[in-house]
């Protein structure tokens, strides 16, 4: 393998990785404090429509990210209802809102565009986020290693994946050095300690729901309006649970999500590249590849290879004892 | 207890049901269609004619299937998720008995292809049973990831091993002597004109199925022991009964009911190995069990009802604009509110029975 | 003296569904004082506090606060008002540390770092104030139950608290420890704070209050003087009747020994050693009792005879050896030896709380060929069972058919008893025979137990309540941090030497002056059990 596709491949990681992460996140903030949140790939999908077909519709690719947030954060709205205020199964919530996106976007898309459960494609200019090409990008061509590594894989990117990439020392700052990031944590770990605080848990949970809203939100939008080229059905296609994959096997913290997306993102770039790949003189298929992350959560969560311990309050709704 | 027993089993699914289905008929009407005629249209689709029963029935044994996988992992409180997942491994259990011999008739292979699916579903169960009890990891999550780890396999035998001469990754076609009685094979046998459809003996075996889970969870030990440890892992432990044992148990019951369905769609229907021989329908289980209140009965009838939303659905789509993704989106919404919003039913509901008066509760209705 | 109390409460209702739980409650606590509030279980005292802190609303009533009208609405408000309240259950975040548990809801700003700094400060100077000394950077996981207790003081004086609400502080501690709290809430009431401590122990109230105030099933029986009463005159006014403190019964004639434990040691899930080498035994014909402050080993000693958890050395029962860690050590197996056991928590063990009263009554038993008929149950029998059983212990409703959790604490434990002594065991372990259990019941039970004793069974028996160690036992052994202290009988010694042995006064230290080893144990006894 030369440094040229080892480029291509990390370059095509790097793109895999940031709905992951932005999902993951998204869940992170949710399941700190406390609200189990299987429904990350339905507010994707609603959000992955709806940027579309806003996009496709005003030829504005920032009214279709705002419509994607908004609509992604009214499931996470219902999510919150259901959970919190009326104190249902959070995963089985979850589990109907990724039936309600699923049946919903293919729904309206017929509606609005009787392209069969499709937008219309679309293209830079017109509703597509565009490439950024990072300064110096072109002068540092020549340069060997350098060059192609700045030009090639960190240059060359929508504004979305810088996003991502920020968003993560940005939630270990308001998790662990905020106010708000040390309530968020508290309310996932006992609920009853922030209460006789003085401290609501329902705004508390109401506003970590809200903020995965946000966030599912962006990785929608960006699967549908930067990584594609307009929406298809259920073009999610499983990244809502690889990304609770990731949040697993980070253990719920920030810097090892973004180590855990990077590397199922990498898994998916090589599936992708190869039908089956030669490692140890074995011939490994693609669907291993493709089944990787979801046995290695499993192995995660079997403990094999460290415990992972979710927050102590999580999966349930908060009621006041004596 | 606020509720009487017949208010908690029949009026709040009912009330769930009914406001699944009104918020669906919003978006029948945001689409541009007329709700009650699309309901009509669905209604007589799915039970108008023997044709359209026949789809319902077919679907709803897949179903029955399904639910009752759920609904048994549910007695002992787990949330059972990887229906999707144990029923493609039925489905290949069935496949491979199938093909594995140029079986005379369909009598003979049936008990095989029973044990096959059974036995497939319920392997694919055990590792995440085997996690849970032994090593605490949520069977949730685990159960999700088997799901996508079955597809994966499934595509990979129908590039490599399994796969038949030609293009589609699919199964070769399984020998005649295989395929189970028809409805209208039946029904002919009967002078009874029943029209053509995939229903076959599957659903026979589907009710019988309920009946022996029903035997199963209220007439015998290891029921009670279920519902007991489903009710408090403690109070368990303390009357002798062992978690390891009651959650290995359950969950292969579970997995084998969803391997069943194996039975019903790939040798009562498709007579192949497809890459996806579920369809959905291990999800639907979920919708089903919570419908169905995790009893057998009330898994029968929610199965039935969302056999008939999917034979209505494709009427739907047939005859208006509404495409059957509304089936999705329905179900979508009875799982919501008969699961997740429950509570928001029942508050209002216990009110209004508190200002009514206590009743007694009928004793007697318990099972 | 024209002083406004501190608190006053006028009229306070407040009704859980058909359960008045508090009913026209007044109330008034002077500044600088600390006010005992006394009460069986379920009396209504923690609804009360709750609705003073904003937990609860009431139903009607007011609240002064300093002579002023004040509503309560939340938490928040009752902090903003000068209350704070350590709950029986601490309301800690375990795997923050104590200086992060004592922010929260506090913070000075968006940013933690500042709100940390300033907090630390303060912290070090409240400690030294009070004698609440805390390592501020701890996990309070690695905490034991006595300073996360202080960590709760902490965090109520951290929010300037002047009103000092403690609920049942003193059950998880030893004697020595609540000794040492009740000197940290003397020197709170010096510092001017009021102290509201609700308990139902009479030698805390007697110890530690100014004035007291009695609750009896959601009504206040009387507020008075605590130097002007005495614990047999709030005994009767908690309960309303004269108690009969000791049992009727015969002396024991003990036979042979039934159960013999020999070094018994368990390891809990966490690693911690909770029983370390105890042994006993227990004879036909006589009650042993264990004595000893919540948490120190008994729960695990009558679990792992009862077969609910594992542990290693040598059990005998009628001379054979019991499995402790193999294929037979499950509670199914002890049943079947002839082990009945009734649980210290029946909510959590003894009863599934959604079953019916006739599936309860099978419950553990399930097994048994009466019960059953090939490879069904025969649910018939049980129910014919259940009925018997329930009219001979007279449980009310006399009705099989409800759920157990319809059922009042005395009822259920009934069901339980009746369950578990009806199968007329060779040994009977009971824990807690009368936690939550209305004062008619307690001598229906105890009355059982020592007919099961005379019926020449051997009956281990488990309680946090030293009255009934002292009245039912014929042998009492206390245990501390997972030993056997030492065994006493009844007649030969009182609460206060079983309270020493319960604070890990060893039997050597017999002939040293009571007095003088109270006096130690303050400074001697860590908080960590």
């Amino acid at each position: 393998m030369d440094l040229n596709t080892l480029i291509q491949i990390l370059d095509s990681t790097i793109r895999l990785a940031t709905p992951l992460l932005l999902a993951c996140l998204a869940g992170l903030f949710s399941e700190r404090a406390g609200v189990f949140d299987i429904g990350l790939e339905a507010k994707m999908l609603v959000a992955a429509f709806f940027s579309a077909a806003v996009a496709a519709s005003t030829g504005s690719v920032w009214l279709g990210l705002l419509a994607g947030i908004a609509a992604s954060m009214v499931f996470a709205l219902i999510h919150g209802i259901a959970s919190i205020t009326f104190r249902g199964d959070q995963l089985i919530s979850g589990v109907a809102l990724n039936f309600l996106a699923s049946g919903m976007t293919v729904l309206i898309a017929r509606d609005w565009f009787n392209q069969g459960g499709r937008t219309p494609p679309l293209d830079y200019g017109s509703g597509r986020f565009e490439p950024i090409t990072l300064p110096y990008a072109d002068a540092l061509a020549g340069v060997p290693v350098l060059g192609p590594v700045y030009g090639g894989m960190i240059s060359g990117h929508s504004i979305l994946v810088y996003v991502a990439f920020a968003m993560v020392p940005l939630t270990w700052y308001i998790l662990f050095r905020t106010r708000f990031g040390l309530r968020l944590r508290a309310v996932g770990e006992n609920p009853g300690a922030v209460d006789t605080a003085g401290i609501s848990v329902v705004r508390l949970r109401y506003s970590a729901v809200l903020i995965a809203g946000v966030l599912c939100g962006i990785a929608g939008a960006y699967l549908a309006t930067g990584l594609a080229a307009g929406f298809v059905r259920d073009m999610t296609a499983g990244r809502g649970f690889i990304a609770l994959a990731a949040l697993i096997f980070a253990k719920w913290r920030p810097w090892y999500a973004l180590g855990a997306c990077l590397l199922f993102g990498l898994l998916d770039a090589i599936g992708n590249r190869y039908q089956s790949i030669e490692l140890l003189g074995i011939s490994v298929p693609a669907q291993l590849m493709q089944a990787l992350p979801y046995i290695l959560t499993v192995v995660i969560l079997a403990g094999f290879v460290g415990k992972a311990i979710p927050p102590r309050a999580g999966g349930e709704a908060y009621v006041k004892e004596r | 207890m606020i509720l009487p027993k017949w208010a908690d089993v029949v009026l709040i699914p009912l009330i769930n049901l009914f406001l699944a289905l009104f918020v669906s008929g919003l978006v029948v009407l945001l689409i541009g269609e007329d709700p009650v005629n699309a309901m009509k249209i669905m209604v007589k689709g799915a039970v108008g004619s023997t044709y359209g029963w026949g789809y319902t029935l077919f679907y709803a044994t897949n179903f029955i299937f399904t639910g009752l996988a759920v609904a048994v992992a549910f007695h002992a409180r787990l949330f059972n998720i990887g229906g999707e997942g144990q029923a493609q491994l039925g489905a290949l259990g069935v496949a491979l008995v199938c093909l594995a011999l140029p079986w005379p008739h369909w009598t003979l292979v049936l008990p095989f292809s029973i044990l096959g699916g059974a036995l497939f579903g319920a392997a694919w169960a055990a590792i995440p049973a085997y996690l849970q009890a032994r090593r605490g990891s949520h069977i949730v999550i685990t159960t999700i990831m088997f799901n996508y780890i079955a597809y994966a396999l499934l595509v990979y035998l129908l590039l490599g091993a399994l796969k038949a001469p030609g293009m589609a990754p699919e199964s070769p076609r399984f020998p005649a002597g295989t395929f189970l009685p028809n409805a209208r094979d039946v029904f002919d046998m009967l002078g009874i004109n029943f029209a053509r459809s995939p229903l076959n003996v599957s659903f026979v075996l589907a009710l019988i199925a309920c009946f022996l889970i029903w035997l199963m969870l209220w007439r015998t030990r290891l029921g009670y022991e279920i519902r007991a440890y489903g009710q408090s892992e403690p109070a368990a432990i303390y009357a002798g009964i062992s978690p390891f044992r009651i959650t290995m148990i359950v969950m292969l019951i579970s997995g084998a009911l969803a391997g069943l369905m194996g039975v019903n769609a790939v040798q009562g229907e498709a007579q192949r190995l497809l890459q996806d021989n579920v369809l959905g329908a291990g999800f639907v289980g979920i919708a089903v069990a919570l419908m169905g209140r995790s009893h057998p009965v009330g898994v029968l009838i929610a199965a039935v009802l969302f056999g008939a939303l999917y034979q209505g659905g494709a009427e739907l789509e047939f005859e208006t604009n509404v495409p059957r993704e509304m089936v999705l989106v329905i179900q979508a919404l009875v799982i919501l509110f008969t699961g997740a919003l429950d509570n928001m039913v029942r508050g209002p509901v216990e009110g209004a029975f508190l200002r009514l008066g206590r009743r007694p509760a009928p004793g007697a209705a318990a099972e | 003296m024209t002083t406004a109390p501190a608190i006053e409460l006028k009229g306070i209702s407040k009704a859980f569904g058909p359960v008045q739980a508090n009913k026209d409650i007044n109330i008034r606590v002077m500044p600088g004082t600390i006010h005992g509030i006394i009460g069986e279980n379920g009396a209504g005292k923690s609804t009360l506090m709750s609705i003073l802190y904003g937990f609860y609303k009431a139903d009607a009533g007011e609240i002064f606060i300093g002579g002023k009208k004040t509503a309560i609405p939340d938490s928040q408000a009752a902090i903003a008002a000068g209350i704070g309240m350590v709950f029986q259950h601490f309301k800690l975040v375990e795997n923050f540390t104590v200086l992060e548990n004592v922010v929260l809801g506090a913070e000075e700003g968006a940013w933690l770092t500042p709100s940390l700094a300033k907090a630390r400060k303060l912290l070090t100077e409240l400690a030294a104030e009070y004698e609440l000394n805390v390592d501020p950077d701890a996990l309070i996981q690695d905490l034991g139950v006595g300073m996360q207790q202080r960590v709760e003081i902490l965090k109520a004086l951290y929010r300037q608290a002047e009103i000092l609400i403690l609920d049942e502080p003193t059950g998880v501690l030893t004697p020595a420890e609540a000794d040492h709290l009740f000197r940290i809430l003397e020197g709170l009431r010096a510092q001017g704070k009021t102290i509201i401590l609700i308990t139902h122990k009479l030698r805390e109230i007697m110890e530690v209050t100014d004035t007291v105030s009695v609750m009896r099933r959601g009504e206040m029986t009387a507020t008075v003087k605590t130097a002007e009463t005495s614990p047999e005159l709030l005994a009767e006014l908690m309960v309303g009747r004269k108690v009969l403190l000791r049992v009727d019964k015969v002396p024991a004639k003990p036979g042979k020994t039934v159960l013999s434990v020999d070094n018994l040691r368990v390891v809990d899930d966490k690693g911690v050693e909770r029983l370390r080498g105890v042994s006993l035994n227990v004879r036909a014909g006589e009650i042993l009792g264990i004595a000893g402050v919540a948490g120190n080993g008994q729960s695990e000693l009558l679990q792992v005879l009862g077969g609910i958890r594992t542990g290693t050395g040598r059990i005998t029962l009628n001379g054979e050896e019991i499995d402790l860690t193999g294929k037979h050590s499950d509670a199914g197996t002890r049943r079947a030896r002839g082990i009945a056991h009734v649980p210290e928590d029946r909510h959590r063990e003894g009863l599934i709380l959604d079953f019916f009263a006739w599936e309860n009554v099978g419950f553990g038993y399930h097994h048994d060929p009466k019960y059953n008929r090939g490879l069904l149950m025969d649910n018939d029998a049980l129910r014919r069972d259940t009925e018997a059983k329930i009219a001979k212990f007279d449980v009310r409703p006399a009705d099989c058919w409800q759920t157990a959790k319809n059922f009042s604490g005395g009822n259920q434990q009934k069901l339980v008893i009746a369950r578990e002594l009806e199968r007329n065991p060779d040994l009977l372990l009971i824990g807690q025979p009368t936690r939550g259990v209305d004062i008619g019941a307690i001598e229906f039970i105890h009355q059982q137990i020592v007919a099961l004793r005379d019926a020449g069974k051997a009956v281990l028996m488990v309680s946090v309540e030293l009255d009934e160690i002292l009245s039912l036992s014929d042998r009492i052994a206390v245990m501390f941090d997972g030993r056997i202290m030492g065994e006493r009988l009844p007649h030969e010694t009182n609460e206060r030497e079983l309270g020493l042995m319960m604070a890990g006064i060893t039997d050597t230290d017999r002939d040293v002056p009571v007095q003088e080893v109270a006096a130690n144990l303050g400074h001697t006894v860590g908080a960590k059990p």
